[in-house]
């Protein structure tokens, strides 16, 4: 069982590059998994990623067609690959600073044109790869290396903001919730429109060493006490609802 | 080789056809059939042709949210086997810079078409200039080669659009179709031939998509969806795209490559034309508009007995530098008209053993003969 996903990998790559505890590890396993349970062949799918550290989870990993393109424009590589042929299966994995900061204009234009993507942004809430600069999902308050004084922003809502864009199917988990991730993601690439997920993936490294979390447990716990459903949230009061992160499938555009 | 001799896309005959819209119709009858962009004045009117044309040959038309989208989607769809292009102007051309820096060194075939206006800066939307050819050479980061035509008439605008993506096709290279807003917008007779020379996309199963036994080869170039689980990177990679982000060798190998490919090839891809070079004294040397002022005024000066000629470059990169030197041997004085603070004027002085000398314009207007040949007689 634990060996079933290698087939879907590079048999030549016999590593990643993720540190100790980060949670891309498992969100790539989580996204072989759903391709796995569909069936789908990896000869007609396409992974495009940006630049950052999730831009190496399906490159050079997954052992299908896989563009690693420019930091912030994966989404619009891929429009022209998908656009000129429709046969291709695209996804889209990448980072929060590459899709929503950098890339933000290329992700609510195809959210609004409803082209038929699956977006994946792996949230770590800071830019890892480079050291743990404020990202525009940095939480009010929390430290980064550019904000010693703690982020003095509020960080996107990237599920409302693609939502608003017009996204068919939006939906948010984190890695510690691993089954409802696999099925959302099944729905997102059976989807014949835009979708988008949000993954909550803790990056001790960046992250969690400067906001006193001291190991990678105690980011795994966070995200566990954090995350609620939209279900337990609609009975909860604003004061309840102070530093939870609501999880679950949000209203698209056509439902 | 893989050229090929296909039906036009046009019925053969002759059209009053403005600059935009031939090279618009030379990208289509070259195979084109995705394009991407973003409207920008001088250069609209070539991506509202292609809307239209492309409902009846049957391209994919995307007007993307920005320039950066609409190149990053053009080297999407020619890694999903398309050939594809956009069109800009100078602001545009200046946000593509960092995407063709990505289709170097992934080696995509790929056309811009770089409708140049008066700038720096937004500067004058409306008029003429000849100021992104440095952008051109070295818009983006680090070394690498593009192939930049430089188009004369509305003729030249379909041939060149043509040739640009044989030429990209090729040598798996962007190529640029350099147009001004005067050829641009310029209306004049365009001879259309019954078929069109075009050169296919090279493709070998299983051989490796980025790499050659020779240090100048071009690669054959798969697509997705063919089965080649291929890795496409903008980062340092070894011939099957795996990444390489610090070995020197790799590094070295692949910048040298995709360097010499263009150098090697010089000879075959740079392309001139002479007139009145017999005896000439006084040779000019000028390209794109400018060098139909400076025709008009060689032709002048030759009827009162004047020993001036002109050198056409069609082709400004790679810089046809054997051509300059010939020139350089035979005059007695080389000048450079340009609509420019003198960007090629640098590059002739670096190849030409004679005297040479600049005319430099940059008020938004085309350079008028009389300019030019008050310039020679000074001199003759």
């Amino acid at each position: 069982m634990a060996r079933d996903l290698e087939k879907y990998l590079r048999p030549e790559i016999k590593s990643t590059p993720f540190c100790p505890g980060c949670g891309h590890g498992i969100l790539m396993n989580l996204i072989l998994r759903a391709i796995d349970e569909l069936g789908e062949s990896m000869d007609k799918m396409l992974f495009v990623s940006g630049i950052g550290c999730a831009g190496w989870i399906p490159s050079p990993h997954f052992n299908a067609d896989t563009l690693h393109t420019l930091h912030g424009r994966a989404i619009a590589f891929a429009t022209g690959a998908k656009m000129f042929n429709p046969a291709l299966n695209v996804m889209v994995i990448s980072g929060d600073g590459d899709l929503a900061s950098i890339g933000g204009n290329h992700l609510i234009h195809a959210a609004r044109r409803d082209t038929d993507l699956t977006v994946i942004c792996a949230n770590n809430m800071i830019y890892g790869m480079t050291g743990g600069q404020t990202a525009s999902t940095t939480p009010l308050g929390s430290l980064s290396a550019t904000s010693p004084g703690g982020n003095i922003y509020r960080p996107f809502d990237l599920c409302q903001l693609v939502l608003g864009a017009g996204g068919s199917y939006v939906a948010r988990y984190s890695v510690t919730q691993p089954l409802s991730l696999v099925e959302a993601i099944k729905k997102a690439l059976k989807l014949n429109g835009f979708s988008f997920i949000e993954v909550l993936s803790p990056c001790p490294t960046q992250f969690g060493r400067r906001n006193q979390y001291d190991s990678p447990t105690e980011m795994i716990a966070l995200l566990l006490e954090r995350c609620i459903s939209k279900e337990e949230a609609e009975h909860l009061s604003e004061e309840d609802l102070r530093g939870k992160i609501i999880t679950g499938e949000f209203t698209g555009a056509r439902d | 080789m893989s050229f090929q001799e296909i039906k036009g896309t046009l019925p053969a005959g002759s059209y009053y056809f403005s600059g935009n819209e031939a090279v618009a119709e030379g990208a289509i009858a070259a195979g084109c059939r995705y394009y991407a962009g973003y409207p920008i004045t001088p250069s609209s009117e070539i991506m509202e042709r292609i809307a239209v044309r492309f409902k009846e040959v049957g391209g994919v038309f995307m007007q993307m949210e920005d320039e950066l989208a609409s190149i990053c989607s053009v080297i999407g769809a020619v890694w999903a086997g398309a050939k594809a292009m956009t069109a800009t102007s100078g602001p545009g051309f200046s946000l593509m810079q960092e995407a063709i820096g990505y289709a170097a060194i992934t080696e995509t075939p790929l056309v811009v078409v770089d409708i140049q206006r008066a700038g720096p800066g937004t500067g004058q939307a409306t008029r003429v200039g000849s100021g992104d050819y440095m952008q051109a050479k070295w818009g983006s980061h680090g070394d690498y080669q593009v192939i930049a035509l430089s188009p004369w008439s509305v003729q030249e605008m379909y041939e060149h659009s043509i040739e640009a993506f044989n030429l990209a096709e090729q040598y798996r290279v962007p190529v640029f179709v350099m147009g001004e807003e005067a050829v641009a917008h310029l209306r004049e007779r365009l001879e259309v031939q019954a078929t069109v020379r075009v050169f296919n996309r090279v493709k070998k199963h299983g051989t490796p998509p980025f790499g050659t036994d020779s240090m100048d080869g071009v690669p054959p170039m798969p697509a997705f969806g063919e089965g080649e689980r291929l890795l496409v990177t903008g980062s340092t990679h070894d011939e099957f795209g795996i990444r390489k982000t610090d070995d020197p060798r790799a590094h070295a190998r692949l910048v040298e490559r995709i360097n010499n490919k263009i150098l090697a090839n010089r000879g075959k891809i740079a392309n001139t034309e002479s007139w009145y070079l017999d005896g000439a004294e006084v040779v000019v040397v000028a390209y794109g508009f400018t060098a139909r002022s400076a025709l008009f005024a060689v032709e002048l000066l030759r009827k009162t007995g004047k020993r001036a000629g002109l050198l056409r470059l069609k082709t400004i990169w790679p810089f046809p530098e054997e051509a300059i030197r010939d020139v350089g041997r035979s005059a007695r004085k080389v000048l450079v008209p340009e609509m420019n603070r003198g960007q090629i004027l640098g590059e002739v002085m670096k190849y030409a053993r004679c005297e040479v000398s600049g005319l430099n314009q940059t008020n938004g207007e085309i350079i008028h003969p009389q300019r030019i040949v008050r310039e020679v007689e000074a001199v003759l």
